[in-house]
């Protein structure tokens, strides 16, 4: 009895020190699926903001995804709401629209309308305005902004400076 | 009945060693020829006898001498005449900065250089004075005074202006020493210098122009482009690297490649900075490894009692 | 239909449908395994293992592989060497592994050699074997391939020539094999769908054939002993296990068979860390080179014998001699005409023969990576010329032997 007892007991020694390198080995597994160095490195883009021209849409590329780019026209600055306000975003004398271009109900690119300065998502009918507000469901929220840091004229991209950790922190953001 | 495992165990062993030793070390040892380093010592060169005046040596450098005529010193305020690319189709490949000479290059070198360029690279096969074929670099013939003395002078110049040995980076021996030659993709390096990234194609493409403009130019100088050496810390053994830099000669006689000059430290960054090319993992591999390699004793010991208690009820 | 009741444990419900009682025993407690063998008879789990960490790792490697003449190098040396994290490990094991896992093949063949394990029944083991061999070799080659370095260029470019047959000239087939005049773009992509593939699926089911092909012979022993697996087994299940001739695959014999692992598994990841220069060839960290050969070039270890076999004779006489080589071991069971099962060491003439012919072997392999000059060549043709010699004498020195 004390010698099958014993067998059973090291049969489980050993069977959890080769579970020990099974998990050691899924650890290594794990990280060989992570994003490349150069994936997460290509995360950051600048931005030469002042390039932009007013009232036109522009859409640039960040980490795979489409920008919205828009610099407000005077008039638009002016009839601004207040909340529609909070979503500016200020580069020296400039007040911008920056949004992720992708619909927040699932994902896909919105077409932008010059002349009703709108946007509609063909996907399932969910539009925006300008400043990047729904004015019709099913998006669930306004356009996403990207982590932005400004550099004097420049906008990185990827880095989260206080104007958009202010954004995060109210909640106009996700 | 006597257990004969362990006997088999030792013919199964010597016979997996002799075969090892065989395909090995042994056949290597036939095929590569065995080159032994000399320690950067440089012996075939004359030593220096004056000691050099590095504010003689500036002028010299700067005026009489002609260096900068060719040679940039950015750290001294001395531009490059002409950008890379036209400076390797008028030279065949673009002359060096001076800055960190001093510190790259062995002393006796350097002025040997400065007196004898072909003699000094090891290339009195591609130029031969007799027959015309002009070395790029031209020969000092000294500036009136003793050309010993002329040649102290700048060498004492070059080592002051240089940065100091433990400031000098692997990154900057090997761009300085070997980056003019040859390409290291890996680490974004080209021949003429680091490749930017850029948003547009455009501007892509046309440093792409840049780069295969100076590789034409160094392709026809050197008989054939320099190899990429982003791998070689893998493809060649550092003993091969090491005593190739020494003297390229030794191993491939005939070799376009020049005799660098560069010290047994300078050498030693380069060889690092291959290291940081092409084994960027070695540390963890070594961690890692030993990590492995007591598991794997646990383990085994642990199947080893394992298997005497199941074996135990057996006999 | 079978009938079923309500089942009153998920393993009964199990059983119920899927027999795992009965599989159990058949796979593992019941398949009954002689008490005298000996660590060799570990080989058989040794290779199992270094499959597995080959699957594995090669799983990790074809995440990032791009089977492209222009990005092949890269994604292996810069994606997979400096980019994944453990990208590193996978190819240092999958490199190591694919050199080793031949090693422990040869003892295992030279072991089934030495003890006759081939006869009285065990052909389908060694057919089912020499297949796998055969399959394991063209596994090793299509992945020698893929790095697209200086070594994977030219060797495909030597060996896919061989096809040629010499003098038949069959260019053709050559071009049919490559898709292309050179090893090019064709070439890599096809060989990387055999490599990721067709090879593994065929050593797969060979794999199952071969586990198949021993149920019913069991496995050899050490002492060439007739078993009587139905009386032995029976003693054991009464409770006699010391006196039994027999023992349990599981747990008896794999506790055995995972020390031996252990062991081999010490040996192997000593290689992975410290000592992987020689499955990993320095010469295939140079880039392909369709305009330069390099200075040497050789194949991998285990593939130098038969390579040297061709080697030293003229174009056609090689040919011949290599394909001699290929398909000589698997016709060992009809050559050995002797109708003994039992050690080599038992068996007079025979015994010279076994351990000429495996130092012949090594001495071909020694002589298949020298350069092919002086004394060497001269030592490589002997060898090559004892090998056809051995073999052919091999039915003549067994026909005589007495039945022991």
């Amino acid at each position: 009895m004390h010698n099958s007892s014993r067998r059973g007991f090291m049969g489980k020694a050993f069977g959890a020190v080769a579970g020990i390198g099974a998990v050691g080995s899924l650890v290594a597994m794990k990280k060989s699926w992570d994003p490349l160095p150069s994936v997460k490195a290509a995360g950051f883009t600048t931005l030469d903001m002042t390039i932009y021209p007013e009232g036109e849409l522009v859409t640039e590329k960040w980490r795979g995804k489409p920008i919205f780019v828009l610099k407000k026209t005077a008039e638009m600055i002016a009839s601004q709401t207040e909340s529609q306000k909070a979503r500016d975003v200020v580069v020296g004398d400039s007040h911008f629209m920056i949004a992720i271009g992708l619909c927040t109900h699932l994902g896909c690119i919105p077409g932008y309308n010059p002349a009703e300065k709108s946007f509609l998502c063909a996907c399932h009918g969910g539009m925006f305005n300008w400043a990047g507000e729904v004015t019709k469901v099913p998006p669930p929220r306004a356009f996403d902004i990207p982590p932005f840091k400004i550099e004097g004229n420049n906008m990185i991209l990827g880095e989260v400076g206080p104007e958009f950790q202010a954004m995060k922190d109210s909640g106009i953001t996700l | 009945m006597k257990n004969k495992e362990p006997l088999i165990l030792v013919i199964v062993i010597a016979f997996a060693l002799l075969t090892y030793w065989l395909v090995e070390p042994f056949a290597h040892s036939q095929m590569h020829k065995h080159v032994e380093g000399k320690n950067f010592a440089y012996a075939d060169l004359p030593a220096l006898t004056k000691v050099g005046n590095a504010a003689n040596g500036k002028e010299l450098t700067m005026g009489a001498a002609g260096c900068t005529g060719c040679h940039s010193i950015i750290k001294e305020g001395a531009p490059a005449g002409m950008d890379p690319v036209t400076a390797a189709q008028s030279y065949g490949v673009n002359p060096p900065d001076l800055g960190e000479a001093g510190v790259l290059y062995d002393a006796k070198f350097l002025a040997e250089l400065i007196k004898n360029p072909a003699h000094a690279l090891k290339v009195e096969h591609k130029f031969d004075a007799a027959k015309g074929q002009m070395h790029p670099m031209v020969a000092f013939y000294g500036a009136g005074g003793d050309i010993d003395q002329e040649v102290a002078d700048m060498v004492a110049y070059l080592q002051s202006i240089a940065v100091k040995k433990d400031e000098l980076t692997p990154k900057m021996a090997y761009e300085n020493a070997c980056g003019r030659c040859h390409e290291m993709r890996y680490e974004k390096w080209t021949q003429i210098g680091t490749k930017p990234s850029f948003k547009f194609e455009k501007d892509l493409l046309a440093f792409d122009i840049q780069v295969l403009e100076y590789q034409n130019a160094l392709t026809a100088y050197m008989g054939k482009l320099p190899p990429d050496l982003s791998m070689y810390i893998r493809s060649r053994s550092e003993h091969f690297l090491s005593t190739f830099i020494e003297n390229p000669q030794a191993h491939l006689a005939g070799t376009a490649m020049p005799r660098v000059g560069i010290t047994a430290d300078t050498a030693h960054k380069v060889i690092e900075h291959m290291a940081n090319s092409g084994d960027t993992k070695r540390d963890e591999r070594a961690s890692i490894g030993t990590n492995v390699m007591w598991y794997i004793l646990v383990f085994a010991i642990f199947a080893f009692l394992w298997k005497r208690s199941v074996w135990r009820d057996l006999h | 239909m079978a009938h079923f009741t309500k089942a009153t444990s998920v393993k009964d419900w199990l059983n119920q449908r899927l027999a795992i009682e009965k599989v159990e025993k058949v796979m593992a407690s019941e398949y009954w395994i002689p008490k005298n063998i000996n660590f060799l008879w570990a080989m058989g789990m040794v290779l199992a293992i270094t499959f597995a960490l080959l699957l594995v790792s090669g799983i990790f490697l074809l995440m990032y592989y791009q089977p492209h003449v222009d990005l092949a190098f890269d994604s292996v040396n810069f994606t997979i060497m400096r980019e994944v994290d453990f990208g590193w490990l996978w190819r240092h094991v999958h490199g190591v592994a694919a050199s080793v896992v031949f090693l422990v093949i040869y003892i295992h063949m030279f072991t089934g050699i030495y003890y006759g394990s081939y006869k009285k029944g065990r052909e389908m083991i060694w057919i089912s074997g020499m297949l796998l061999f055969v399959t394991f070799s063209a596994e090793a080659f299509s992945g020698y391939m893929l790095p697209w370095g200086q070594m994977s260029y030219w060797a495909g470019m030597v060996i896919t020539n061989i096809f040629s047959l010499g003098d038949l000239h069959l260019n053709g087939l050559v071009e049919w094999i490559r898709g292309d005049y050179v090893p090019a773009q064709a070439f890599l992509s096809r060989f990387f769908m055999l490599h990721v593939l067709l090879l593994p699926l065929a050593i797969m089911g060979l794999i199952g054939l071969h586990f198949a092909a021993l149920r019913i012979p069991h496995v050899n022993n050490q002492d060439g002993e007739e078993i009587d697996f139905d009386a032995e087994s029976k003693k054991y299940l009464a409770g006699d296990k010391a006196g039994s001739k027999v023992m349990r695959f599981a747990n008896d014999f794999m506790s055995k068979d995972l020390m031996v692992v252990g062991i081999f598994l010490i040996f192997f990841f000593y290689l992975v860390f410290y000592n992987y220069g020689f499955a990993l060839d320095p010469v295939n960290f140079d880039p392909a080179d369709m305009l330069k050969t390099p200075a040497h070039i050789y194949p991998e270890w285990y593939f130098l014998w038969s390579y040297e076999i061709l080697r030293p004779f003229s174009v056609n006489i090689g040919l011949m001699a290599f394909g001699f080589a290929q398909v000589i071991f698997v016709l060992l069971p009809w050559l050995d005409r002797s109708p003994n099962a039992v050690p080599a060491s038992r068996r007079g003439a025979f015994k010279v023969w076994f351990w000429l012919l495996l130092i012949d072997m090594i001495v071909l392999t020694a002589m298949g990576k020298l350069p092919p000059e002086g004394i060497f060549s001269t030592i490589g043709l002997v060898a090559a010329l004892a090998f056809i010699v051995l073999w052919v004498a091999l039915p003549f020195i067994t026909m005589n032997e007495k039945k022991v």
